[in-house]
């Protein structure tokens, strides 16, 4: 069993977002780097494969040199060996592009992308990966098992769950779920010490071209405020008669 | 040239969803100069998109697609969209669809953004809006390849009447193309509960709530407002609602038009999450809790006096207004 975890780098949840060079590009000034929760949860997984049932488990990573320490944080969780395709990730077509072909040459069986990157929110790119290799896929998935060549899976839809089995390839967006909050790793010394001599090969990107652009970025207008209500009776009132919405 | 809009339907009925995103295929294709077409699965319902600007609608009822499969409905509906030659198409933002829609835009070659939150800004470049970073900012995105295929955000863009007469038209799909290499065994849905995808009004409640057994009440509040029932991060982790309740950055994205958030104290995450609601209500014993800053209307005071207190009026309030 091979499986390659994609992870995207991305502005920790907690980050003020702000953007700058004329409101043309996301201002990192200040702002802290993580592993995309999703694929955390994914990573979380794969090491469960990789425990129970031998997997070999590859990460990979679409960014410049910058994205490596989160890359050498899931070394340091217990991936085996790392790719950094070695170009700006700007389109999310363009990087199910490079992910794929990267996929095809190392011939994964599974891969576990997040269902989207909390920067972006393209949410596009498992999906595009699987159709430019006819593998398997299963989006928002929460749950994951392997027997043989043989998958079965839940994945979450509006308002419940839907069972699913398919056979590999397989490539999944994977959410929290996979595995719990409780479950994630952090990475302990011995972890980290490994982690430095771990495999980390730069792969230059394929040509691809870009099917979007951000032109331009602006943020959301500053809120009113709050008006409080002195009874129940008060809100009741204002939510019918002011904000129209009972 | 046309514009293709993907219409949603469940058990038979346009879902919800399905009209918005009709009313907004409609501007684009007014924007271009070109016809809105529609298609949708297994629904006698189509003609009903006329009200919303849909001239035509392609139904496939073909047994293959009863039950939603991702890679078969990408397939079908690239079909339609090659048959009439469309230039844009039009989905919403439900899970099926974000599931779908990339394997559609692979399949047409096409660029694909979703939480687009307006008609386009201009037809050349083709420019659209869209939240990113979890709605904590907006990026005007050029589209660039010949084909487009547009995610709508849910309750961003309304549903907007434009009576034209329609025609309808079944289409058959060829069945070699239907593929079932996934396949679903078994589905758990609420059936007699609005979902946090589709609810007009979402009932959230936190760590303020003490413990699991306090949920009675968030659930009879919900019932009253005919309303989802949705929960905060650290309840969902701490195993007190189930996961599919959590909403925020990392979960759920709600774009309800009544938000009301008892016991959460408003956590960064949680706020871009929930900011796509219209109307947000903060019911909070804290009156420094960051929520009353990004809330519309508020109560301060203890969830477990001003909750039970609001079932009861709320019941009187229906009753009269029934």
């Amino acid at each position: 069993m091979k499986i390659l975890v994609c992870i995207s780098n991305v502005p920790d949840t907690t980050s003020k977002i702000n953007f700058c060079d004329n409101d043309t590009k996301f201002d990192t000034n200040g702002v802290q780097f993580i592993m995309n929760p999703n694929d955390e949860f994914g990573l979380t997984r794969a090491m469960w494969f990789k425990e129970k049932q031998g997997a070999i488990v590859h990460i990979a990573t679409v960014g410049a040199a910058s994205v490596e320490p989160t890359m050498r944080k899931a070394l340091a969780i217990g991936a085996d060996e790392a790719f950094r395709i070695d170009m700006e990730p700007k389109d999310g077509f363009a990087v199910a592009e490079q992910l794929a072909a990267l996929i095809k040459k190392e011939a994964y069986t599974i891969v576990i992308a997040g269902r989207e990157s909390i920067d972006y929110n393209g949410g596009m790119v498992p999906g595009i990966i699987a159709s430019l290799l006819d593998m398997n896929f299963i989006n928002t998935c929460v749950s994951l098992d392997v027997d043989g060549e043989k998958a079965t899976a839940i994945r979450e839809i509006d308002g419940g769950k839907e069972y699913l089995e398919t056979t590999l390839p397989i490539i999944i967006g994977g959410q929290k779920g996979l595995v719990e909050e409780s479950d994630l790793r952090i990475p302990n010394m011995r972890g980290i010490m490994m982690a430095r001599k771990k495999k980390l090969t730069v792969v230059p990107p394929i040509e691809v071209e870009n099917s979007t652009a951000d032109v331009s970025f602006d943020k959301p207008a500053a809120k009113g405020t709050v008006k409080l209500a002195t009874s129940v009776d008060d809100l009741i009132n204002m939510l019918h008669n002011e904000a129209k919405v009972i | 040239m046309a514009v293709l809009i993907y219409t949603e339907s469940e058990n038979g009925k346009l879902k919800k969803n399905a009209l918005e995103t009709a009313s907004f295929g409609y501007a684009v294709a007014q924007q271009l100069g070109v016809e809105a077409i529609a298609v949708s699965f297994h629904t006698e319902e189509g003609s009903n998109l006329g009200a919303y600007g849909i001239s035509k609608v392609y139904t496939i009822k073909q047994d293959s697609f009863k039950v939603f499969n991702a890679k078969a409905y990408s397939i079908a509906i690239s079909q339609v969209a090659k048959k009439i030659g469309a230039t844009a198409i039009i989905v919403s933002s439900s899970a099926d669809t974000k599931y779908m829609a990339p394997l559609l835009a692979a399949k047409l070659k096409a660029g694909y953004v979703p939480n687009v939150i307006a008609a386009p800004e201009s037809n050349e470049p083709f420019t659209v809006k869209r939240t990113v970073f979890s709605n904590k900012g907006f990026a005007h995105t050029q589209i660039t390849t010949r084909i487009k295929v547009i995610g709508v955000s849910n309750n961003a863009f309304g549903v907007i009447e434009n009576e034209v007469s329609i025609t309808t038209e079944d289409f058959t799909i060829t069945q070699g193309d239907v593929d079932t290499a996934v396949r679903s065994t078994k589905i758990d849905r609420v059936v007699d509960k609005a979902t946090i995808a589709d609810a007009d009004i979402v009932v959230s409640a936190g760590r303020g709530l003490k413990g699991p057994e306090n949920w009675g009440m968030i659930e009879e509040l919900a019932d009253v407002l005919n309303a989802a029932t949705a929960c905060s991060k650290p309840v969902s982790d701490l195993g007190w609602r189930p996961h599919g309740e959590h909403v925020g950055q990392t979960g759920k994205p709600v774009a309800s038009n009544l938000y009301i958030a008892i016991g959460i104290s408003g956590a960064i995450q949680h706020l871009a999450g929930v900011s796509a609601s219209k109307i947000k209500v903060v019911i909070n014993t804290d009156p420094d809790a960051p929520f009353f800053k990004a809330a519309d209307y508020g109560i301060v005071g203890d969830a477990f006096d001003v909750v039970p207190e609001l079932i009861e009026k709320l019941k009187d309030f229906k009753a009269q207004n029934a």
